[in-house]
This record gives structure tokens, sequence and C-alpha cells, in this order.
């Protein structure tokens, strides 16, 4: 099998080549958004509400006009008409954006005007000097304020409500139950690149460079917003300075082109930190409660996973946390329960593993916690719960080597003989020590994209995709898939991407975008080689003639014979003898529904945590984290390995760190920074190991490949908390964990 | 007082008439000598993602006022490779995938650059990562970092003891 | 951040002289006022620019054991500065452990005494803050303050002072240097920040136009190297403000404390010495049990501000760690995390 797909897949795929963009990223010389400055251009700044609720009744844009420097104001009295409504909901997620369509607050962190200068330094000062005065109406922010609601679908079409099998019963003939309920906070994506526009229009063509995970919906939104056309509207992010979901299509960059149009010159905007905590979408706060029953064995006889989550008072998201439970664990029933409540705070939306990540926390405490009624150790109770068939749907799994996983991470990390009981280890300083195992999964997931692929007379190849690279490795990990579908040397490859005005590559999102432009990719490649093939084949003068298409392989800028490695002929020679420059092929790939039918598609891993809690002060260090992953064919184990650690650490931060905290009587996030909204700093990451777990699956796409930017979060926050139940006796139900839940 | 500074950027000497005594040096490097090497990530001082040195120590450009710096020596991301040579701190950087979106990483690198200078952490990985706590990473590529540091810090001190020797 | 007109004076004089015009503010580095003018918290009209002096930048050792600090020296500077960690290290634990390393090589130490407030009100303008707009309330009060003060706080202001450097400095009796339109004088750095009482506007007795031009150690706090230490929980591993902190000091002689020094951070408006602890501890055997009871004195008068019962228990504990890693002795180096519950410690100390 391994050697077949060798063989199929060349030499690239599988290589841990170091990044074809590396050079740019260290020399400085990789060009974000915000380092455009075409000429002309002026800076925009935001002028944002600091109420959750009302209206704007006074913006001093006289005293922001006589600031030195300042050019305009826009404010709702001259911004330029939009041919859409900004509230417009006829196209699914498409959210709703504030455009400065009237004077209504309807969160904090909301813009309600923006001032435009020939400086930063003017712009700014023009925002603050705007001094707005509002009308304050009441606002509710928290998971308690408001009344609740069952929503319509959680996630993206998501069940609200499932139910399989007969919880009640399940629960009633449990001879151990567990019920507790977690709470997870409001959390803000904090790419480290702020969000921003460089826009600038000629007549209606609108040429942006600005940061996004998806080119089509952006320019699909901006032609409606504007009434432009879609082909009219450039869009270049070649580098996009971490996204984690934030980066489609944002209010404030929409308003970086209003204002562009507005006065007829290029604008830069680019929010500062704290505007990135209101408009630009976050994972909402949930309330998890899990109802388990098991067996004396510690079979499940029953899981109930309810969520309470809120969304914004005029949109929709709703953060599907008990999604999880559908797929992880065997139990002969099972009930996902969703309940929503509206907010005045800016709409939610997806931040990295949106659900999955704040639903694997709770679940994966609750099995914890479980286990340790049953007085089983947490991975043998997991080995015994494991799911050999999607449990709520019952179809196979499409691949899974969770078992794999478990036991290569469990030898690595050292988990035998670890004590049930907490509070058993300590270091040699006296630290208590903890060890937790969390399971990690994440759905293989499929967009549609496009490629072409195109083999040129000199012996080199070109490949176009308009694909995001916000550091997964798009450069690099699309240049191997096409090495090897077109059979040719990376270094032999140009790659063009990250623009708007190539083949559309599908958004950068769900852990889909190498499948999904991968498969693009590997598809155009393949065309072009059939092509070739063709002309080689029928052609009497060449050493293939005859081969056959089956017949013949790509391989070193070469269509070999298969079964005769001595006939072979260079593409260069093919072309030339035909008379072609060039010879393309164009490929796309999408989810396949009849595998989607037949198959559960997941990635899989297992995560291991070790913590140190100081047993006086109750500070926690995740001293050692080990995940082993499985997630189909691995393209290149050094950018994946990367993605691995990247996921984790976002775990620990959502195990131990981040949290935004609001003032419930304003509506304000008051740590709306990066000094106490905290994220790991790299002290916080003493030794973290990423275990790539081989797995062959032949139905999820055409390529094998399952996604991995996602997976390390869920199970790391799980594992993490678990590991400090078991170096303390704490059982922490609100997360982060805080020092005082431990002392 | 006039508003002009005298620095020297990256080797070169340039006096700058500053527009406002307002700018920080990370503006004046970004928006106004099209240096963009350097990042704003929040221009507050909490992530490091603008750290150039000045005067040979790492400092965050955000919070440094141009007119204040005047006489200043500034090295950038852009002046720390020898024409196409990277330096050890770069090279280190793309072998062991210390990055990933890549915005941080000008940061890291100058900020990675001023901690060997300091001499403090040596090669030891506790003292490195507590060095480069300054210097946040969403991403979250610190192990890379980490690696990187530690094998750059020792090929640096290896090439100081043979031009020594 | 507003314009303002920018004066680079040559002397402590010129300086003086030109911070006397109503609306003045110094800049040192910059990295705590910068970052308030851009928050719209500070708009001075005047930014007297202290970085061209002559001077003021570098330390003296003195003769007797003591120190001289110049106010423009940078707070990296001086941790580094091999004698000043031999004679003070747990001051020198304290600056390593504050920021991050590009703040300490830019933040002077004169600015590191006059740092403001991290209390989110104060920061959020459109908050009410009695310190940033006095009489216009307090909206920590009631809001989100678990991190807020225990000690010392009034009606008007529950926000803390942030700094790690002042807490051994005012465990060890720094003075404070000062030069004014009036002259020169001299405070206690246990007497130069305030208590908010009903004016949380003043946090120190600098009088306008006062400059802080140099710090100084006495000899007698060099008499502690061998044994003091600084000790901060944090809710990271590294660069984050201290929930609670302690400096511990200790003179030991035949198995009995003959001097203690004893200073607590992240509890109230300015680092708090806690002299009746010191003085329970005087003649006491350095061990847990005395240390809990120093520790109980010190927090006596605690009383929580809103969320924040459970700092009263914590700075009790963190005033016992430090003490207890004074008693075991000064390390030869400094920890690779400075400060770190996480630091190793030799023999362990939670057993």
């Amino acid at each position: 099998m391994a050697e077949i797909a060798r063989m199929r897949h060349g030499s690239s795929i599988g290589q841990p080549l170091t990044r074809r963009d590396g050079l740019l990223k260290v020399t400085g010389r990789a060009r974000y958004a915000a380092d455009n400055h075409p000429p002309g251009m002026l800076h925009a700044v935001l002028a944002e509400s600091r109420i959750a609720r009302g209206r704007v009744a006074f913006l001093d844009v006289e005293a922001a006009r006589a600031h030195s420097g300042v050019v305009e104001v826009m404010t709702p009295a001259n911004r330029p008409p939009l041919a859409q409504d900004p509230d417009d909901k006829s196209v699914p997620f498409s959210f709703r954006l504030d455009l400065l369509q009237n004077d209504r607050v309807r969160y904090a962190g909301q813009p309600i005007a923006v001032v435009i200068a020939e400086t930063l330094e003017a712009a700014t000062e023009g925002a603050a000097l705007l001094a707005p005065r509002y009308e304050a109406e009441p606002a509710e922010v928290l998971l308690d304020a408001a009344e609740a609601f069952v929503p319509p679908a959680v996630g993206v079409g998501g069940l609200a409500e499932l139910w399989h099998g007969d919880v009640e019963t399940g629960l009633a003939q449990a001879a151990q139950r567990i019920e507790a309920t977690y709470e997870t906070p409001l959390q803000f994506h904090n790419a480290m690149e702020p969000h921003g526009v460089v826009a600038a229009w000629d007549g209606d063509v609108l040429s942006l460079d600005m940061p996004t995970q998806g080119f089509a919906l952006t320019q699909a939104r901006l032609a409606a917003l504007f009434g432009i056309r879609t082909e009219d509207i450039h869009i270049r992010s070649p580098f996009i300075g971490g996204g984690f979901g934030s980066k489609l299509l944002t209010g404030p960059q929409v308003l970086g082109i209003l204002a562009a149009r507005l006065v007829g010159r290029p604008v830069k905007l680019v929010l500062r930190r704290a505007q990135m905590y209101g408009p630009v979408t976050h994972r909402a706060p949930t309330r998890q409660r899990l109802r388990l029953g098991a067996a004396q064995d510690g079979a499940l006889t029953a899981i109930h996973h309810h969520v309470r989550t809120a969304t914004s008072r005029f949109d929709d998201f709703f953060e599907p946390s008990a999604s999880v439970s559908h797929t992880l664990y065997a139990a002969p029933a099972i009930a996902t329960t969703n309940e929503a409540v509206r907010l005045d705070t800016g709409t939610p939306g997806f931040m990295r593993a949106p659900g999955e990540a704040s639903g694997s926390i709770a679940l994966e405490s609750a099995i914890d916690e479980m286990a340790e009624a049953c007085g089983i150790d947490p991975l043998e109770f997991r080995l015994r719960n494991y799911a050999e068939v999607e449990p709520v749907s019952g179809k196979p799994f499409s691949s899974k080597a969770l078992r794999e996983c478990y036991a290569e991470g469990a030898a690595r990390f050292g988990w035998a003989g670890r004590p049930l009981a907490p509070r058993q280890m300590r270091d040699e300083d006296g630290l208590l020590v903890g060890w937790g195992v969390g399971t990690a999964t994440f759905p293989a997931l499929m967009f549609h994209g496009q490629a072409r692929a195109v083999l040129r007379r000199d012996g080199t190849g070109l490949v176009e995709t308009g694909a995001h690279d916000m550091g997964q490795g798009a450069w690099t990990a699309l240049v191997q898939i096409a090495a090897d579908s077109l059979g040719l040397d990376p270094d032999r490859l140009e790659f063009r991407s990250g623009s708007s005005d190539l083949p559309d590559a599908g958004i950068a999102g769900g852990s889909a975008h190498t499948a999904t432009a991968g498969g693009a990719i590997q598809a155009a490649g393949e065309q072009a080689i059939a092509r070739l093939t063709e002309l080689a084949v029928a052609d009497p003068r060449s050493p293939l003639f005859g081969a056959g298409n089956i017949g013949v392989v790509a391989r070193g800028g070469r269509l070999v014979r298969w079964d005769d490695e001595s006939r072979s002929e260079a593409f260069a020679d093919i072309l030339a003898r035909a008379g072609l420059a060039e010879i393309e092929g164009r490929g796309s790939a999408a989810t396949d529904p009849a595998m989607v039918e037949r198959y559960a598609m997941y990635a899989h891993g297992a995560v291991f945590a070790e913590v140190k809690v100081d047993p006086e002060l109750g500070q926690i260090r995740a001293t050692r984290l080990v995940g082993a992953f499985a997630a189909g064919r691995i393209i290149n184990p050094r950018l994946v390995r990367s993605q691995y650690y990247g996921g984790m650490i976002w775990g620990l931060s959502f195990a131990l760190h981040e949290r935004a905290v609001l003032d419930s009587r304003t509506g304000r996030v008051m740590n709306a920074d990066l000094a106490e909204y905290h994220v790991p700093v790299n002290a916080d990451v003493p030794s973290l190991e990423a275990i790539l777990i081989e797995e062959e699956d032949p139905h999820v796409n055409a390529l094998g490949i399952k996604g991995v930017g996602e997976i390390g979060i869920t199970g790391t926050a799980g594992a993490i908390a678990n590991a400090v139940w078991h170096a303390t006796g704490v059982r922490a139900r609100r997360f982060p964990v805080a020092v005082e839940h431990l002392v | 007082m006039s508003l002009s500074v005298t620095l020297t950027i990256n080797r070169v000497p340039r006096t700058v008439q500053l527009d406002d005594p307002r700018v920080t040096l990370l503006d004046l490097l970004r928006e106004r000598l099209d240096l963009t090497g350097t990042k704003k990530g929040c221009d507050r001082g909490q992530c490091g993602a603008c750290t150039i040195l000045v005067d040979g120590r790492r400092v965050n450009a955000c919070l440094a006022l141009a007119i204040s710096h005047d006489g200043a020596d500034i090295l950038t991301v852009e002046g720390l490779s020898d024409g196409e040579r990277l330096h050890p701190v770069q090279a280190a950087f793309i072998a062991h995938d210390a990055f990933q979106c890549g915005f941080c990483t000008p940061g890291q690198i100058m900020s990675a650059v001023g901690l060997i200078g300091e001499g403090q952490a040596g090669d030891d990985p506790e003292r490195v990562r507590e060095g480069m706590s300054g210097n946040l990473c969403r991403c979250g590529a610190y192990r890379g970092i980490t690696e990187a540091v530690i094998e750059a810090a020792r090929a640096m001190a290896e090439t100081a003891r043979e031009e020594a020797a | 951040m507003n314009r303002f007109e920018y004066v680079r004076p040559r002397s402590v004089a010129e300086a003086v002289a030109a911070a006397a015009v109503p609306g003045s503010a110094y800049l040192a580095a910059g990295t705590n006022l910068l970052d308030l003018m851009k928050i719209g918290v500070a708009r001075p009209a005047r930014l007297v620019d202290l970085n061209h002096l002559p001077g003021l930048d570098g330390i003296e050792h003195l003769p007797d054991g003591g120190a001289q600090i110049g106010a423009r020296m940078r707070n990296a500077d001086l941790a580094y500065d091999p004698a000043f960690r031999r004679r003070f290290p747990a001051v020198a634990e304290a600056l390593l452990s504050g920021a991050s390393a590009q703040l300490r090589n830019a933040a002077t130490v004169g600015g590191n005494l006059l740092q403001r407030t991290r209390c989110a009100y104060f920061q959020d303008t459109a908050s009410a803050c009695n310190k940033r707009r006095p009489g216009s309330g307090c909206d920590a009060r009631g809001g989100e303050n678990r991190l807020h003060a225990v000690l010392g706080w009034s009606e008007s202001c529950i926000a803390t002072h942030p700094s790690d450097f002042c807490v051994p400095l005012v465990a060890l009796g720094a003075v404070v240097e000062i030069e004014g339109p009036a002259g020169r004088r001299e405070v206690p750095l246990r007497d130069f920040h305030l208590l908010p009482g009903a004016t949380p506007e003043r946090e120190s007795v600098l009088a306008p136009g006062e400059l802080v031009v140099a710090l100084r150690l006495p000899a007698e706090a060099a008499g502690f190297a061998a044994h003091a230490r600084y000790v901060k929980l944090r809710e990271r591993t590294s660069y984050a403000f201290a929930v609670v902190s302690a400096a511990a000091c200790l003179r030991l002689e035949e198995g009995r404390i003959v001097a203690s020094r004893l200073a607590l951070g992240g509890v109230a408006a300015k680092p708090w010495r806690a002299e009746a602890a010191e003085a329970a501890l005087a003649g006491a055997t350095p061990d847990a049990a005395s240390f809990r009871r120093a520790a109980e004195i010190a927090l006596a008068e605690a009383r929580p501000s809103g969320d924040n019962a459970f700092k009263i228990e914590l700075a009790r504990r963190i005033a016992v760690r430090a003490l207890l890693l004074a008693a075991a002795g000064t390390p030869d180096r400094l920890p690779a995390l400075p400060a770190s519950p996480f630091a190793s410690v030799p023999g362990g100390f939670h057993g």
C-alpha cells in the first residue's frame, strides 16, 4: 500500500522540506497587507463605540476636522452609498456588518466613524477628538442575562438537538453517574497581524491589499455591497499574519474601502489591537452540562451534552460545542442539545476549532471524572469506550488510527505507572505533578477549489491557485503536491498563489485548505500530464508510442513507461515535437457526497500532559505535552508538526490562560490588549512533542489528506485540565483554570 | 526646536525631517522610510513584533519616540543579513521552522539577536525561553524558536572562538 | 495621541525649569508614558525629554557598601551590573521578573518608580476613575476587580502599584533623590508613594516639576545579600504583572533572625513594607511557623476591595515563600526564571 502510494505520488510528498517562503519571512521581505503604501495614500483610523447598546447622539466632527492633517471624517451622514444593505442576509454565512448604516450601537467596539488623514498620527488623534456622546440603553452581555432559546442550527448547519438511543434509560441503568457543568470563556482570535486593508479605487475597479482566508467569498460580498463586478475586485493576500477564522471579510476592512471611495485616494486602515475585541468575531462563551452514565466496568451507557452559548443581538452564530460528543466515545445513548441567548456583543464566529475546542475540554473533563468515579485509569477508560463506528450514525470511519495514537503517545510520555489518585506526585522541588490525557478529533472537511497547471517547453512547470497562507505552509505543501502530480522537482516549479486573480482555492478554514487546494492542484496536474501523454503515445516518433495512458507515469520531468523504465521521453521534447509552448491542465476538488454518505471522516489524536502546580501559590505550568495524531497522508512532516505544536499551544492557552473580561455594566471588554488578555509566552511551553502516526485513508479524498490545523487544540485543553486535577485533586470546571480555583 | 533627527539605520546615516513629534520609531520605519519588515502587532509594548536594536539593544520600537532618539544607531531585520548571506539566527529560524505566519518573525529574530548579544542566556533552554518571552507568537512556534536561538547562539559562539584563535 | 511641544533640556536645571510650565511631563524611555498617551489617559501639552541629559545613567557603588543609582539608568543595566547583583540580589531578581527584556532595556529606574497602575478602569477613558479624573467615581468598585488592592485602599480608589522593582527597594530602605524648583531633597521610598485616601490622583510626594534624579540604597541593605529573594505569582510563566509578590531579606546569626525585611507587591497602591511583621521576626528561628506568623501580621489589616479576597491568603503565602527562600540563601546565580515559583530550589520547599 505504502509502496504504491509512493509510486503514485512520487518523491516530494512526505518530505520535510523547509518553507519556500522562509527566506522572505526571516528577512522582513514578506509583504503583509499593511506593508503597502501606494502613492497618495491616506491613513484611516476607526472610532469605536464605548457603549454596548443605544445610539450615538453626537460626534465632534468639527474638532476632528480641525486637527492638522485630517482630511475627512466619515460618519453615517456622509458614508458613500452601498448597493446592498450591510444587514442583508440573503446569502447564508454572510454576516451582518457594521458599516455606518445608522447611528445605532449594538455592541461595545462597534465602528461609529472613520477619520482619514495625511498621517497615521493625525488620523489617530482625529478619532480621539470625536469624543462621542451617546444615548445609552441597558445592555446584556452575560450568559445568564438573557432568555434562552433553541437555535435553528449550530455551527454550519449542525443539528441543535440530536437524540440517539434512550439517554434517560441509559443514565437510570448506569452503575456510575456524573453530572457536571463546565464554563468556557469569551475568547478573541488575536492574530499577531491586526486586521487591515490598503484600498485603492480606479473607477469601479478595486485593488486591495488585505489579509483574507477566502478570496471568492470576499469578492462576492464586496461585489454585492458596492454593486461592482467580482472580476473588478483584485485582492492580494500573499501572506496572512495569522487568521484562525477571524480573517474572512470584516466590517472595518469594508470601512477602509469606503473611506478610499469617499476621499478618492488610496487609504490604509489597520485596526488597533483594542479594536480587535469587537467587530472581527470571537469565540462565544459556553456553559456545558454533561451527564454521563457508565456500567461498573466503565462502559458508557449514556452521554448527554447540553450547551448554552450566546450570539449577538443582531446575527446568528452558535458555537457548536456538543458536536464532539457525536463521534468520540461509544455509548448506546447519546444526546446533544443546545440553547442560546442574544447579547449586546459583536457576532461570534469561527475561531480555531469552533465548537470542537470548547466542547472537547468539557467532554474530556467529564470523561475523566467518570473514569475517576469508576476507579479506572483514564486512558484505559477511553480505550474501553473506543468508538469502532461513529456512535450516532453507525457509519464506519474512513480510517481511524486512534488506538495507535493512544499507544504511541502513552509510550512516549511514559504514562504507565501513573497513580490513579490525585496529589500523589511531586517533583524534586516539591511542586505537585499531575498527568492527564485527552482525545483529539477534528472532522476531515473539504471546500470547493480550483487550480491550473502548466507544463512549459523549457521543462519547467507553473501551478496557479488562489490559496491562502496564514502559516500552515501553503507556499510549500501545495508545491510538493504539484511537483508530484506533474512529475517535476519542486525547484522546477513556479507557484503563483495568494491573489484573487487566480483560480479560487476555496476558503482557508476547517483544516481543509491543503485537501481542497491540493486536490485541485493534483487534478490539474493529472490533466496536464494526461494531455501530454495523449500527445506522446499517439506519436510514432515517441519512445512511448502505443503505451496507452495507463501505462505511463510522470517522473523527473519525463513520461516513463510503467512496465519499462528504459522507455521514456522528456516533457520538453514532447512539447517541442508537437510545436507547443506549453500544455495546460485544469482541475478542481470538492467533497465527494458519496463518501460523506458512506463514511465518518475524522482526524484523531491523543494528547498527554504533565503539569506542575505550586501547592501553596497555585501557579500552574504545563511542563510537558506529548501529542500523537493520525490525520491521513502527511504532505510535509515539518510543517505538520508545527501545526500540531501551534494547536497544542492553543489548547494550553484554552485550559490555563485566555479569557476576555467583560464589565457586565457597560459591556466593554476590560482586557482588550495583549498584556492582560493572556496568550502563552515562550516560557509557558517548556516541552512540546508531536508524533505523526501513519494512517492511510483511501476514502477521505484523492490525496488521503485529513487536515491538521485545528485538531491540536482538542484533546490538549482537556488533557491539561485533567492533569491539573491529577496534580491538585481540584476539578476545575471553569476555564481557564485560575489561581483562586486551586488555593 | 527643529524636528530633525539624525539616525544611523542599518549602517546608513540619515537625517530625517519629522513632520510630527508624535512619530514613534516604529511608524517612522514603517510609514515614512519604507522599512516595513518591522511589524506592528499591538503598538503598546505588549507583543514584541516591533523589536529592533537601538544602539545594540533590543527594544520595542512602538514605545520609542523618534524625536527622542536623535543620534541613535538602529538595526532592523532588513539590515541583519550580510547581502544574501543570512545571519545565523535567520538561517536557524528556517531550519527549525521557527515561524508559521511569519508576522512576529522579524521581531523574534531581532529579539534573539539582542538576547545572544546580552550574553545572559547562553544555550540554556530555560533562560532562552524566559529571554524570548517578550515576543508573542500566536501561531505557537515557540519550540522552533527556542531551538533556533540555541543553535544560533552556539554557532555564533563557535565562530567567535574561531575568530579569536 | 495629542500634539505636544517637545523640549530637549541639556541639564537637570534646564529640565526642571522647562517642566515648570503647567501640563508638562518628563519623558524618560516612555515605555509607560507613551503607552498612556496612545490610549488617551495622558495628554501632556509638553514633553521634557530627559534622554539627552548628561549623566544620571550609571551606578556608583559607595565605599560604605551602599549604592547610588542614576534615575536614567536602564532597568536591564542595573540588573546586570555584577556588583549590584551581588549586593542587592533581590532587587536584581525583581527587576528581571518585570515586563520583557525589550522593556527592561528601555525603561529607566526613575520611570519604574513612577509607572502608573494597570487598573483597567484607569486605562479606559470611558470609565469613571478618581485617579484619572478626580471626582468622577471608581468603576473598579463593583466591576472587574479580582486583582485589585487588599491593603491601603479607599472608597475612592482600589488600584495597585504594578512595580516589581519597588518591592525589594522599599524593603531595603531605598531613598529617592529629587531635584525640583525648590532645590534638592530626599524622600525614603516608603514615604514616596501615597495611598489613595480621598486624593488618588496624587500618587507620589513629587511636587509639580520635581524630578527623580537618583535612588540610593543604604549600606545596611547590602547586609542582607546572603538571604534575599523576590517571588512573584503570575498568571503566565513570564511577561505578566504580579497577582501578588513579596521580597524578603534576612540576616541570620546562629540560627536566629537578627534582622529582617519584608515587603509585598500587587496588594496596594504602593509597595507595601510590612514592618510589624519584620518586628515579629526579630530573634525568631527562620522556620515556616515563624514566617507564617509574620505573614499573618503583615496581612492583618487586609480586606477585600471586590472579588479579590483570595489575594489576601495568597499574599500571606507568598510572604511565607519569600521568607523561606531567603532563609535558604541567595543562589549563586539568579534562577533561569527569576522570581518564579517554578525556579528550581535545591532541596525543594514544599514537601
